[in-house]
């Protein structure tokens, strides 16, 4: 790890949602920290609470069903304690976020230009006329061809892929030192998506920013992540960088996530497995408080211990931390 | 753009030939003689006749239905039972009134009920949602009569602020005009705040959970911004297609509206005409607003290209 | 770290979490009810007050609300005359009271016609395209007259009776009624469910029967509920402009009326009954939005 302070630190963060029908726990005690510069994978199934986690970063969760608690530390401070003004500065010029569905993330009735320059604008209290020229630059360094005649033009004129190139020229058009994202590639074709993440990571390099990219693609992190957090039932079960939890799981369930995953080339000879394996069971109910590990309902090795006392978050190997009572007999088992 | 404002034009065509047919079955498809409740109980069996063959309901439809457009497309409405005066003279001498007062009560609901819906809509769950939640389907409960004559007691007859009824033409002096239609606008506006208001906080309600503001928040914008640039043209299309629908209630409502506050407009007209069952005039004042509503319509499509670039083509 | 019972050993417990919201109140079944649904049960209690005061009209302390007494007419309220008489005689309240069997039966008439007829040609358009290009364009047409001035000349060519306003109301509503299920038709034929029915060979009317008409119940009924309560005014409308119901027959609309000509000097006598009106009204609106937002599928998912 760096011997600075992280750019980003999560301590505890729960995120509560009051319905109609009890209070739904998204997010329950999760702590993690991003380094300057370096790219963090967050994956888990649908529902796991990482977008909840990410629109908390950025407190887009809307206040009045859901409540915050628990500390985000950006650069030493609370994100959590400031207010709206001071929060806005922040969304779009020092973290920036972009989202998964790129053919309605945008404004239909404005201008893509305008769209771009409007963050410009903005933060950085330039004229109209300049922030066009800035968005020419950003719509340039996105890789969209013909920029002056692009940034005229309505979203609905452009591809997905297109699209979500915009989102990422918004996303950077103030050089923001953390940026979140949020399945940026899931909506797009397969060719597409090769394309889009290597233009982050080209951008990356060059603007210097932090990524925090959320995925349930595991092969999407494996390219693009140096460490990984891996997160169920709105809980942190297990982290390491990129080679440890892809080389030597230790949490029974990214070992299910790792084991489901299709690999070219294996056939029924190498691996003896006809189908694939999946994780028997369903994620449990968000609506009730959960007793004991959250995975003890779909672990093969679950015990008494699992199911009445949840497990903290320890080291169990260099820079591996894990949420399992077993984590290392399994690994020695293996 | 072109193409589309001159398609949309065209399309009335079809719709207005249906509206003046429809209007002109009318006397056919009613059950029961309408000569005979035309001339009222105590005609003599010469009047029904002399009655039918005005209305023209001893000749074949598809006949006097041909007379009848022909003579409508240049602006022959035929004449009146009771005064036989030429009805379109007759319209025309009170349009100024109906006129002045659909206007000023365009102006002012509009003004009211958009803020109104941006406000609810913005401070969604809050006690200030559900309050001008109330005063909409308040305004949509209470008849426009009814809150016409709750108005005209308390600030015309009891605190004396405006005259209880009557009209003042705009050509003698713009004050005595805007005194006198205030509390009928209002009136009549009421029905038309609520739906009105309502539409705009539930578009404005689907819009502002859309993904693209979503994208705009996260980017830093403020609340203000976003009601304004990014949510509300967005539901510009659905809040003015409603405005134009809505103009029908406020025909209706106008032709109530007159007779409480005793304007001499196109209502009363058809109100007078009522109770004298003289269909000539009620016929002519239902295809003129007909042919109005059409075209408010039609000015809305075309509006839709202003706020939504998507329909341009 | 600690809890109050030791872990075993060996094993280190995850932190105890606080409770980031308050914990929800216990209510009951109806309580429950109640809170999900407010506008239901105000708007729903309210309607069946009201059904009740009509039907058991008779029994509310009322005289013959056609009883003329001159020698009385224009008393203010008082003990003896609740809501006071009027120009000739007759008793306010009794007037009000009956008053609204008219009123409900017009809005409740005009909704269940307007519903079925406009269920029946929503569903036949939908699905007959040779019908839908013909009957929409009709209804296109209908529905560029505003529907009062629609029902006021149809009032005109006819004797004045309840079940004509019903009539002439009905008129005015069907098409937006079917246009609202043709629209839903329309969507639903494109689902998959109902392509896949086709594929397996369904007839098409059972198709309807099974898969479209219960689907379209939910917005039918809605609008069923909003119609009722624009009938209502409709009626009250037809009938304070002279072209409703029989002067005879007391109806809020009616009473009005004839209260206009005294208005300024015996604001009572429209006052009572415009207040029974848009209690009514109001209470059916209020019905309509609560069932609307009850059966609207997008709010299922409400957070």
């Amino acid at each position: 790890m760096s011997s600075s302070a992280p750019l980003l630190e999560v301590q505890n963060l729960q995120t509560h949602f009051g319905t109609v029908d009890g209070v739904v726990r998204a997010v329950e005690g999760v702590s993690f920290h991003i380094n300057a510069g370096e790219t963090l994978g967050v994956v888990g199934e649908s529902g796991c609470g990482k977008s909840v986690t990410a629109m908390s970063i950025l407190r887009l969760i809307s206040t009045p069903p859901g409540k915050m608690a628990g500390k985000i530390l950006f650069k030493g401070t609370n994100l959590l304690e400031l207010s709206e003004p001071e929060m806005q500065a922040i969304r779009g010029k020092d973290i920036s976020m972009i989202f998964q569905e790129p053919m309605t993330s945008l404004n239909p009735v404005l201008t893509v230009g305008r769209q771009i320059g409007e963050t410009v604008m903005l933060h950085e209290g330039v004229s109209a006329r300049d922030a066009e020229q800035r968005a020419v630059e950003m719509l340039t360094l996105v890789g969209i061809p013909a920029p002056g005649r692009r940034v005229r033009e309505y979203p609905h004129q452009l591809s997905g892929g297109m699209r979500q190139r915009v989102m990422i020229a918004m996303a950077l058009a103030c050089s923001p030192q953390l940026l979140v994202a949020d399945e940026p590639t899931t909506a797009l074709d397969v060719t597409i998506q090769a394309q889009i993440l290597e233009l982050m990571r080209d951008l990356k390099t060059r603007v210097g920013a932090a990524i925090m990219l959320i995925t349930h693609d595991l092969g999407v992190v494996a390219e693009m992540a140096q460490r990984v957090i891996v997160m169920y039932a709105g809980r942190k079960v297990e982290e390491g960088t990129a080679e440890e939890i892809f080389l030597n799981p230790l949490h029974p369930y990214t070992r299910g996530l790792m084991g489901s995953m299709p690999k070219l080339g294996s056939s029924l000879h190498e691996t003896g497995r006809s189908k694939l394996t999946e994780i028997q069971g369903q994620v449990p109910s968000l609506r009730k408080p959960i007793i004991g590990c959250a995975f003890a309902g779909r672990c093969p090795n679950v015990t008494d211990v699992c199911r009445q006392m949840a497990p903290a978050i320890e080291l169990k190997a260099p820079n591996h931390l894990v949420a399992c009572h077993y984590a290392p007999r399994v690994a020695v088992a293996a | 753009m072109f193409a589309y404002t001159v398609r949309r034009v065209i399309a009335t065509i079809p719709v207005m030939g249906i509206v003046a047919l429809f209007v002109f079955s009318l006397l056919y498809i009613a059950p029961g003689d309408p000569a005979a409740i035309i001339a009222g109980d105590q005609a003599t069996p010469e009047d029904v006749e002399r009655i039918r063959a005005s209305l023209g309901l001893d000749r074949p439809f598809i006949i006097r239905f041909t007379e009848w457009l022909w003579r409508v497309l240049q602006g022959d409405l035929g004449v009146s039972i009771f005064t036989n005066l030429p009805v379109s003279h007759m319209i025309k001498q009170r349009l100024e009134p109906t006129f002045s007062l659909m206007l000023l009560t365009l102006t002012f609901a509009l003004s009211c009920a958009i803020p109104m819906g941006v406000l609810a809509a913005w401070k969604h769950g809050t006690w200030i949602d559900r309050l001008v939640m109330l005063f909409a389907v308040l305004g949509f409960s209470v008849p426009v009569f009814v809150v016409g004559y709750v108005l005209a007691y308390t600030f015309a007859l009891q605190l004396d602020w405006f005259p209880v009824q009557g009209y003042t033409p705009i050509s003698n002096g713009i004050g005595g005009w805007v005194s006198n239609l205030t509390l009928p606008a209002v009136a009549l506006g009421s029905a038309f705040i609520a739906l009105i208001a309502r539409i705009t906080r539930a578009t404005m309600l689907e819009v502002l959970n859309q993904d693209y503001v979503r994208t705009a928040k996260a980017k830093g914008v403020g609340q203000r911004a976003i009601l304004f640039v990014h949510a509300l043209k967005n539901a510009a299309v659905p809040i003015i297609t409603i405005v134009g629908i809505g103009f029908a209630g406020l025909i209706g409502g106008a032709v109530v509206t007159e007779s409480v506050f005793a304007i001499p407009g196109v209502g009363r007209l058809v109100v007078d005409a009522i109770l004298r069952r003289d269909y000539p005039v009620i016929q002519g004042v239902v295809l003129m607003f007909s042919f109005t509503y059409v075209i408010v319509n039609l000015i809305v499509d075309l509006l839709y290209t202003v706020f939504d670039p998507r329909i341009r083509y | 770290m600690s809890t109050t019972t030791l872990p075993p050993d060996g094993f280190t417990p995850a932190p105890k979490l606080a409770d980031v919201l308050p914990p929800r109140k216990e209510r009951s079944k109806l309580g429950m009810f109640a809170y999900r649904h407010p506008t239901i049960a105000v708007g729903g209690f309210m309607v069946s007050l009201f059904v009740l005061m009509a039907i058991f009209a008779p029994l509310l302390w009322t005289v013959d609300p056609t009883a003329l007494a001159p020698a009385r007419r224009t008393r203010p309220p008082s003990e003896l005359y609740w809501f006071g008489t009027d120009m000739l005689g007759r008793d306010v309240y009794s007037r009000v009271v009956y008053g609204a069997r008219i009123s409900l039966i017009v809005g409740f008439g005009v909704a269940i016609c307007a519903a079925s007829i406009g269920l029946f040609i929503g569903l036949i358009s939908g699905f007959i395209r040779a019908v839908d290009a013909v009957v929409m364009r009709i209804m296109d047409g209908m529905m560029s007259i505003p529907s009062i001035l629609l029902a006021i000349a149809m009032m005109a060519l006819t004797r004045a009776s309840v079940e004509n306003v019903i009539i002439a109301i009905t008129i005015a509503d069907v098409p937006r009624v079917s246009r609202l299920v043709r629209g839903v038709v329309l969507t639903l034929r494109e689902q998959p469910y109902v392509e896949a029915a086709i594929a397996a060979g369904t007839r098409t009317p059972m198709i309807i029967i099974k898969h479209i008409l219960p689907n379209t119940l939910a917005p039918v009924i809605v609008q069923a509920t909003f119609l009722c309560a624009s009938a209502m005014i409709a009626e009250a409308t037809l009938s304070f402009i002279g072209a409703g119901t029989p002067p005879i027959i007391p109806s809020w609309g009616n009473i009005m009326a004839e209260g206009r000509a005294l208005w300024q000097v015996k604001p009572y006598i429209v006052f009572f009954p415009a207040v029974f009106l848009s209690i009514t009204v109001l209470s059916v609106n209020l019905l309509g939005d609560g069932l609307r937002d009850a059966l609207d599928p997008r709010m299922a998912k409400r957070i």
